[in-house]
């Protein structure tokens, strides 16, 4: 009679779990753009390796890619203290490494140590550098972990979600891990094999171990037309990022395949070279560092239309630094920049220049023409630009177009300062505003406009320093905030940097993947890859 | 039949040469012009060949395309027929080191990637040019390094016009070494100077086509046969308009006909 109601109560489960139609088991098939360079989850530094980090890697604490939020993960609970330089995690009892090594605080302790170790010179582990000095970690039991920084790293908590704990003793070394999956097979230039680590932590709401799959397989695969025929195919069940033209093209065929996460965290923009000692014409160098000439510019370029013919509508305007998409940092306190040509020309006109004969000229007669510079083979870049020049030639600015190859581009940017204008893009995969330090600080090597500067070329620029380091040893998000705003408001007034659009976030998931939410943050079409399941009867390739 | 076929091709050569030139009478529209609210348009009254992706009217772009394509193309062809003219017939004539010389830079160009060598001279321009000017550039490099091809036929013509019997009479008559290349030598090597010329203009069509198809060649807003094939990379937009496939036709039908009307072996005699 038990053994009845036990299969009774087993049957009625199964017929209201969500997920019922969907099976545990199978092998998820997508692709990686490009050879990982290491599987060493403390070296990543390309797209590809970071990818396997995510889905080999147990962290410590998991940005829950969906909700924006830290959730618990190796360590069930942390504490920062009062000064922001230790913390102490509390981590989770009785796991084990995918090869069966035991998980405990020293392994906590290895990683730190490679991660801050000088001589690997890892990206992962710069972030966590406040100052000059050594981190201290130590273990006082097996399941608690302090480690204390030489000063306070702002944001810290966020930066555990890339590191993935490497075992002490396993003589797997980094190929024993406490993620979801692990490394099962690798040929290089064709395929990563991932199979279920059996040993990881985690269990759905019923109980059951995840993930849900038995594998993957990630096809190594530069070429994204050949990615999307072989999705159509059927080959792949999954696209991690697409372009609006293909995915324009997937929605007429199946608008349940692809997916819109809206707009992302990266952005296009443009900027004026402000560099001093750029070879420039000095009254070029007078325009390019008038707010009031970038301001018009902006003004003068119609956003919604890049939008609406670039991207097929699958982007959104950008009037700012930060994307409405990173919701806790973005000050949506800033006004949209609304198109206004004629406000632009007034604009103009106040700071001096003329406009007769459809052609604007400076305060000395000089005509307003201008070269931007793009890089080669990016036919999105190459439109956005040719939109540009109409809407400038509009209010009398000749702007001509340069598409330089990549490496000419950078040696222009960076080296030799001989160029006028740029349009490039910015990948943001952080959304800590500590991540852009080297972009707000004038000193920095990525703030385009004139770069590693001694000392701040303008008192703007200066309060921007000022508070970039005032956020980054704030000791409240809240107050953070409040600075990190201000550089927003500063950056949106002075417009050194001259924001088109946010591109949305687009995805194709077959029909046959369960349980697929696609976000805006990394990896979007995967992030929860430990909760997919595949329909059954779905296997590779039956479905057209 | 050959003949006929000449003529036909011949006519049509210049019948897109007309149409080109005289771009403004047969469109109302700038090549830059942009109808923002009709990107990828099919064809229509408006616009016979539709839009590209920035609503601009196609066959305006094929038009001014079409007048810098192939007015530059031969002038590029005629620099580089020029510099392999001076330089093979100089290895040719003289012999020793200057041909062991002249043959070993033009082998060295020949071994060169031309593709990596464009790519890097474009970099190396100034930037702040008009796009004509750029244009001019983009075919003006591509004649100073399209030479070493020919440069080997007219060094071959050359010698063996320098061991021929009639340059060895006229020599022994006294006849002068100005008088000697341009009353002996130059009317002998017309022939293939003539092929090496019609050969080229293809050549530098298609180069240019590569180099705009990597983005590298004409830049925005000039269309050019090159820029105007990118548009096929679009599939979506080549499946919905076959409109987008007129500058793969025209530049088929134009070096077909330049294939036509090339001298053949029993006309340079």
């Amino acid at each position: 009679m038990l053994r009845t109601l036990r299969h009774l109560s087993v049957f009625a489960l199964f017929l209201i779990a969500p997920t019922a139609h969907a099976q545990s088991g199978g092998v998820l098939h997508f692709c990686l753009h490009g050879e990982p360079k290491t599987f060493n989850p403390v070296l990543v530094e390309d797209e590809a390796s970071e990818n396997i980090r995510y889905l080999t890697g147990g962290v410590l604490i998991r940005l829950n890619r969906q909700t924006q939020a830290l959730e618990p993960a190796l360590a069930t609970s942390w504490h920062l203290s009062k000064d922001g330089r230790k913390i102490t995690l509390q981590l989770r009892k009785g796991l084990y490494f995918s090869d069966g090594t035991p998980f405990t605080s020293e392994d906590v302790a290895y990683t730190m140590k490679m991660l801050m170790d000088p001589q690997l010179h890892s990206g992962t582990g710069d972030a966590f550098r406040s100052a000059e000095g050594t981190v201290d970690v130590q273990t006082p039991s097996v399941d608690t972990v302090a480690i204390t920084f030489p000063a306070r790293v702002a944001g810290l908590e966020p930066l555990f979600d890339q590191v993935a704990i490497l075992s002490a003793h396993s003589p797997k070394k980094e190929m024993a891990v406490l993620g979801p999956f692990y490394v099962s097979e690798y040929k290089a230039g064709s395929y990563v094999e991932l199979k279920r680590n059996p040993n990881y932590w985690k269990r759905d709401a019923q109980g059951h171990p995840l993930p849900y799959l038995e594998g993957l397989h990630l096809d190594i695969q530069r070429n994204r037309d050949i990615e999307l025929l072989r999705f159509r195919r059927g080959e792949l069940q999954l696209i991690n990022r697409l372009d609006s033209e293909s995915y324009v093209r997937l929605q007429k065929e199946d608008a349940n395949v692809a997916h819109n996460a809206g707009a992302g965290l990266d952005s296009d923009h443009i900027w004026f070279n402000q560099v001093a000692t750029a070879p420039l014409s000095e009254y070029k160098k007078t325009w390019f560092r008038s707010a009031q000439f970038r301001t018009a510019i902006s003004k003068a370029i119609n956003r919604d239309d890049i939008c609406r013919v670039v991207f097929a509508g699958f982007a959104k305007p950008a009037y700012g630094p930060v994307s409405p998409a990173n919701r806790f940092w973005f000050n949506s306190a800033l006004p949209a920049a609304k198109y206004d040509p004629q406000r632009a020309l007034t604009l103009l006109i106040k700071a001096g220049f003329r406009f007769s004969d459809n052609e604007l000229r400076d305060q000395f007669g000089n005509r307003v023409e201008f070269t931007l510079v793009t890089n080669s083979g990016n036919a999105v870049r190459e439109k956005i630009a040719a939109m540009l020049q109409q809407d400038l030639a509009n209010i009398g600015i000749k702007m001509n177009v340069v598409t330089l190859d990549f490496p000419s581009l950078i040696e222009r940017m960076t080296r030799t300062f001989d160029y006028e204008a740029c349009l490039l893009g910015l990948v943001n995969t952080d959304l800590d505003p500590n991540g852009q330090m080297t972009v707000w600080l004038s000193s920095g090597e990525n703030h385009q406009w004139n770069p590693s500067q001694k000392t701040p070329a303008t008192t703007w620029e200066a309060e921007i320093d000022t508070l970039m380091r005032e956020q980054a040893t704030a000791l409240t998000d809240k107050k953070r905030k409040e600075k990190f705003d201000r550089v927003q408001q500063i950056i949106y007034e002075q417009q050194p940097f001259i924001y088109l659009v946010n591109r949305d976030v687009l995805t194709a998931v077959s029909p046959a993947v369960v349980g697929a939410a696609p976000t805006v943050l990394n990896p979007p079409a995967f992030w929860n890859v430990d909760v997919l399941q595949l329909r059954p009867g779905t296997e590779l390739g039956a479905q057209k | 039949m050959q003949k006929r076929l000449r003529m036909i091709a011949s006519f049509l050569l210049c019948g897109i040469f007309l149409l080109a030139i005289a771009a403004e009478l047969f469109t109302p529209y700038s090549y830059a012009q942009q109808f923002r609210e009709f990107p990828n348009a099919a064809p229509s009254e408006l616009h016979p060949l539709g839009t590209d992706g920035l609503g601009r009217d196609l066959f305006s772009r094929l038009l001014y395309g079409t007048r810098v394509s192939l007015v530059l193309a031969p002038a590029a062809a005629l620099l580089s027929t020029l510099i392999a003219g001076a330089l093979g017939g100089a290895a040719g004539l003289l012999g020793g080191w200057c041909e062991r010389a002249i043959l070993a830079i033009a082998d060295l160009s020949l071994a060169s990637p031309l593709l990596f060598v464009l790519i890097a001279l474009r970099a190396m321009l100034p930037l702040n040019v008009a796009p004509l000017v750029s244009v001019i550039a983009t075919f003006l490099i591509l004649g100073l390094l399209g030479w070493p091809s020919s440069l080997r036929v007219i060094w071959a013509a050359t010698r063996s016009i320098r061991n021929s019997d009639f340059l060895l009479l006229a020599r022994s008559t006294g006849c002068g070494p100005v008088r000697l290349i341009f009353r002996q030598i130059f009317p002998n090597l017309r022939p293939a100077l003539f092929a090496q010329f019609w050969v080229s203009i293809p050549v530098f069509i298609l180069t240019e086509a590569t180099l705009s198809m990597l983005g590298l060649g004409v830049s925005e807003p000039m269309p050019s046969w090159g820029n105007l094939l990118r548009g096929l990379e679009d599939f979506s937009a080549v499946s919905s308009n076959p409109g987008r496939f007129a500058p793969l036709v025209m530049l088929t039908l134009v070096v077909i006909c330049f294939q036509i009307i090339l001298p053949s072996q029993e006309d340079l005699g």
